[in-house]
């Protein structure tokens, strides 16, 4: 045991450690010294836990490799500049587009775009409803005078009330149930590419693309099983759909940070990508030798030039230049040249 | 998920002397179903001041790929058979550091949909025991794909090489260049 936890990354564990302590801190405030927690979710509670402490082990790996820590750094360093407010505002516009609308996969396919974007809005909205329920953030009491007004209650507050059988009632008890068939139109049109298409079958893999669909259909069959049951069966079903749906659950958020699910996360940084790529344009756009145009930035390429130095790959020239000063046409052409010398020399074009 | 059934007595072959520039490795290339219907090819006059040569470029698939090692989010990977697949869509954030770090100027960025994509050697035929799609077509040869012998034959003057170096780095690769014989690497400085 003492051998496994010395292979662990130290500043990772020590992230991870304080996530799930913030994690427990913000449980106790939020349900009021656990007085609204729910104990019947406390499975659940475990499973977020659990997740949290993985995902915040991971991301901290993450980004402790070189290329990743540049984009974290350049990334704030450039937000908190003096151009803040312009790079902001970018920022939050990209949000609104690609990570909430997710516009930059429209381009990859109309149906894949929208077939993903059901199983974002889906999960989001799934999340957002189950993490403040699970934390004991929310609970719904029936208001002292009446017998069909219903009080919600956000951190120990009232917050709205409604009466039963009312359409908003009927929105938000049933809030998962919209969540679950959302997120199953998604999967199965995300299942039917990866029965069709012949690149996708060529590469797939079924603990990296499989296993996260078959996971969300299960979360989500099991979840409206919970809903079928009290809704048609008068409850005699209960405990078995209750537990089916709590052990997906459970297994998804703990396979939440190790797969394919990690991306969620990760995709932030392409937020920070763009601001790295708009400040490099204003800064300067380096020139290939060979072409004589513009292809990325000076400041993209000098800090390419570091990293890849520090991780092995010190393509300096003997003229003082390096390879990485041309762009990607100067380098074919370069090792078209190359092999163009080495015939010339051997007195063989062909054979 | 697939059985794979690759080949690995197959082997690429790239020599850029014998490319005519017809870009019918370009439609091909398209025609896999990896690339989603866009071309990884990369063909285009050497120097068209002073030469009409063309050069054709494929991905070399290094034993270590710069474009892999620079990913900050660890979009590419490099399979038991030593492909370096394109990047897992999943991950790739359009950062462009594997297009500007690949010492071969391979991989494309597509700015619309910020992914990038490269050639992953015909994966989905490679795999199941066919040829790459360029070197079916390529009607010099300048792409060729079969076992080593088979090149021996047919080119009996140039020998496979496989190091590459760029002043002090060197690259070690999957596929290889015809060189003149005797030719143990090819320096690019």
């Amino acid at each position: 045991m003492y051998r496994l936890v010395k292979t662990l990354n130290r500043q990772a564990l020590v992230n991870a450690t304080v996530s799930i302590f913030v994690v427990i801190a913000i449980v106790i405030a939020g349900s009021r010294n656990l007085q609204n927690f729910d104990a019947a979710l406390v499975a659940y509670l475990f499973g977020t836990v659990f997740a949290v402490f993985g995902i915040a082990y991971r991301y901290s790996v993450w980004l402790q490799r070189p290329p990743t820590r540049l984009y974290w750094y350049r990334s704030w360093q450039f937000l908190f500049s003096k151009n803040f407010i312009p790079y902001a505002l970018r920022s939050l516009k990209l949000f609104l587009r690609n990570i909430l609308l997710q516009r930059f996969i429209y381009p990859r396919g109309k149906l894949r775009w929208f077939g993903h974007l059901m199983l974002a809005v889906g999960c989001v909205l799934a999340f957002a409803i189950t993490i403040p329920l699970t934390f004991g953030w929310i609970h719904f009491t029936l208001d002292p005078n009446s017998i069909s007004t219903y009080n919600a209650h956000f951190f120990g507050f009232v917050v709205t009330s409604f009466e039963l059988g009312t359409p908003i009632a009927v929105i938000t008890f049933h809030a998962l149930v919209w969540c679950s068939v959302i997120v199953t139109i998604g999967a199965v049109i995300m299942l039917r590419r990866r029965l069709t298409d012949g690149g996708l079958i060529a590469t797939q893999t079924f603990e990296g693309d499989w296993l996260p669909l078959f996971l969300l259909i299960a979360i989500s069959v099991t979840g409206i099983g919970i809903t079928y049951d009290y809704t048609f069966l008068q409850g005699r079903t209960h405990q078995f759909m209750s537990v089916t749906h709590a052990i997906t659950v459970i297994l998804f958020l703990i396979w939440l940070p190790f797969g394919k699910f990690f991306h969620i996360f990760q995709r932030l940084a392409q937020l920070g990508a763009n601001i790295y790529k708009v400040e490099g344009m204003k800064r300067g756009m380096a020139v290939c030798p060979h072409t004589k145009e513009e292809f990325a930035s000076i400041t993209h390429i000098e800090d390419l030039k570091n990293v890849s130095k520090k991780l092995g790959f010190d393509f300096s020239l003997k003229n003082g230049g390096s390879h990485l000063d041309l762009s990607p046409e100067g380098k074919r052409s370069a090792l078209a040249k190359a092999h163009y010398k080495a015939r010339k020399e051997s007195g063989k074009f062909f054979g | 998920m697939a059985v794979s059934e690759y080949n690995q007595e197959m082997e690429f072959f790239v020599d850029m002397q014998r490319c005519i520039g017809c870009h019918a490795c370009e439609m091909a290339c398209a025609e896999c179903e990896t690339n989603g219907q866009e071309s990884m090819i990369h063909v285009h006059y050497i120097d068209r001041a002073v030469s009409v040569q063309t050069t054709v470029q494929v991905c070399m698939h290094c034993d270590e790929p710069a474009c892999a090692t620079v990913c900050p989010a660890d979009a590419i990977t490099k399979d038991n058979f030593g492909v370096v697949h394109s990047a897992n869509t999943s991950r790739c954030i359009g950062c462009s550091n594997c297009v500007l770090a690949c010492p071969f100027g391979v991989p494309i960025k597509f700015e619309e949909s910020e992914l990038m994509m490269k050639c992953n050697m015909c994966y989905d035929r490679t795999s199941a025991g066919k040829k790459p799609m360029c070197a079916t077509v390529c009607p010099s040869q300048a792409l060729y794909y079969g076992t080593r012998e088979e090149i021996r034959k047919r080119r009996p003057e140039s020998v496979p090489v496989n190091t590459f170096k760029f002043g002090e780095l060197e690259v070690k690769t999957k596929v290889k260049i015809m060189m003149p014989k005797g030719a143990t690497k090819i320096i690019v400085d």
